[in-house]
């Protein structure tokens, strides 16, 4: 059972990393490592306009060629760098072509979102366990009121039959 | 007996509050069915129309560029010959140049000029009919980039001073044709 799962998560990882280097196969020449760090991270946050469910590393798209194309002009040839990048690719694009979207006014919600959600889950879950726990307490004085009554009757059944 | 207890204010709201989740999270799926995942928000309103100087189809030596429409209302329509959709639009772009008279510029997107297409383009033209004043090749999209291309067809608006006024992504429906494109030109032809 064991080994199954370990083989199931080895395939996995395997799919992983086969989907993350199938498209982007161009070889491309840096003049130096900065360049190519920065190629590649575009790559990867950079969202395919076509497929969108791709990044541009990713995707086979004709569109994602050019832009890898484009990309690889502007960090090679422009000497471009990570905003200016971005934002010739924003401004014709919008910002549905980053993956990681800026925070702004329109984008507050996805990204405190989740944390709203999470707060009200727990202010929830306290009223939740608040309310349970003061019923259990008035079940208990409740109960405890008729036992003390009916334990003088009981016992006075009991001694009576015997 | 059992008595019958009174729901506290707090109870109340815990009983209610997954019915309002469901409901609320229900609206905004249904919202999300009638969004069309593929719409992407243009940029370009109200910007100028990016500049290019481009060779024509017919005379590869002449260049067409958007500075010869400067002063005009012109559309701009995105096509090629290997794009499906175009045809049913090419149909209405047809009439409307035949019944309307306004400049409309063809860009050849990644289509002449390709190897693979070599003729198709003219072809195609000859074949569907060819409602373009001039057409403009862009054989490798760079043009296509800078106006935000991301399928064919596409047809801008422009105006008078070169500013996009108005997208259409996707073919052009008759619908929108008379109720957006037609009352838009007129009101823009209207202005400075």
């Amino acid at each position: 059972m064991l080994l199954k799962i370990r083989q199931i998560m080895a395939i996995l990882a395997l799919s992983l990393w086969v989907s993350s280097v199938q498209g982007g196969i161009e070889v491309r020449h840096f003049d130096n490592p900065e360049q190519e760090v920065l190629y590649d991270q575009l790559m990867y946050e950079l969202r395919c306009l076509v497929c969108q469910n791709e990044n541009l590393a990713a995707s086979n798209a004709p569109l994602a060629k050019d832009l890898r194309d484009e990309v690889y002009l502007m960090i090679t040839e422009q000497n471009l760098g990570e905003i200016e990048i971005k934002k010739f690719l924003v401004d014709r694009y919008t910002d549905f072509v980053l993956y990681r979207p800026p925070l702004k006014k329109t984008t507050w919600l996805l990204w405190f979102g989740p944390f709203i959600m999470l707060f009200l889950g727990g202010v929830l879950a306290f009223f939740f366990i608040r309310s349970n726990r003061s019923k259990g307490k008035k079940i208990d004085e409740e109960e405890n009121d008729i036992t003390q009554n009916d334990r003088d009757k009981i016992k006075s059944l009991l001694e009576g039959n015997k | 007996m059992k008595k019958k207890r009174e729901l506290t204010k707090g109870q109340v709201l815990f009983r209610v509050a997954p019915l309002v989740l469901f409901l609320g999270l229900g609206f905004l799926l249904f919202k999300g069915l009638s969004i069309d995942p593929r719409y992407i928000p243009s940029p370009f309103i109200g910007k100028p129309a990016a500049d290019f100087t481009l060779p024509r189809l017919y005379d590869e030596q002449a260049k067409v560029s958007t500075a010869d429409f400067k002063g005009k209302v012109w559309l701009l329509n995105v096509w090629a010959s290997w794009c499906i959709s175009c045809r049913a639009e090419h149909e209405l772009i047809n009439q409307l140049v035949a019944n309307y008279p306004i400049d409309v510029v063809g860009l050849n997107y990644k289509d002449h000029g390709v190897e693979e297409y070599r003729g198709k383009a003219k072809a195609w033209l000859a074949r569907y009919g060819n409602p373009y004043k001039v057409i403009a090749v862009d054989t490798k999209g760079r043009v296509g980039i800078d106006y935000g291309v991301t399928g064919v067809p596409e047809t801008f608006v422009i105006d008078k001073k070169g500013i996009i006024r108005h997208r259409f992504s996707g073919a052009i429906r008759k619908q929108q044709l008379v109720e957006i494109l037609l009352p838009l030109v007129k009101k823009l032809r209207l202005e400075p």
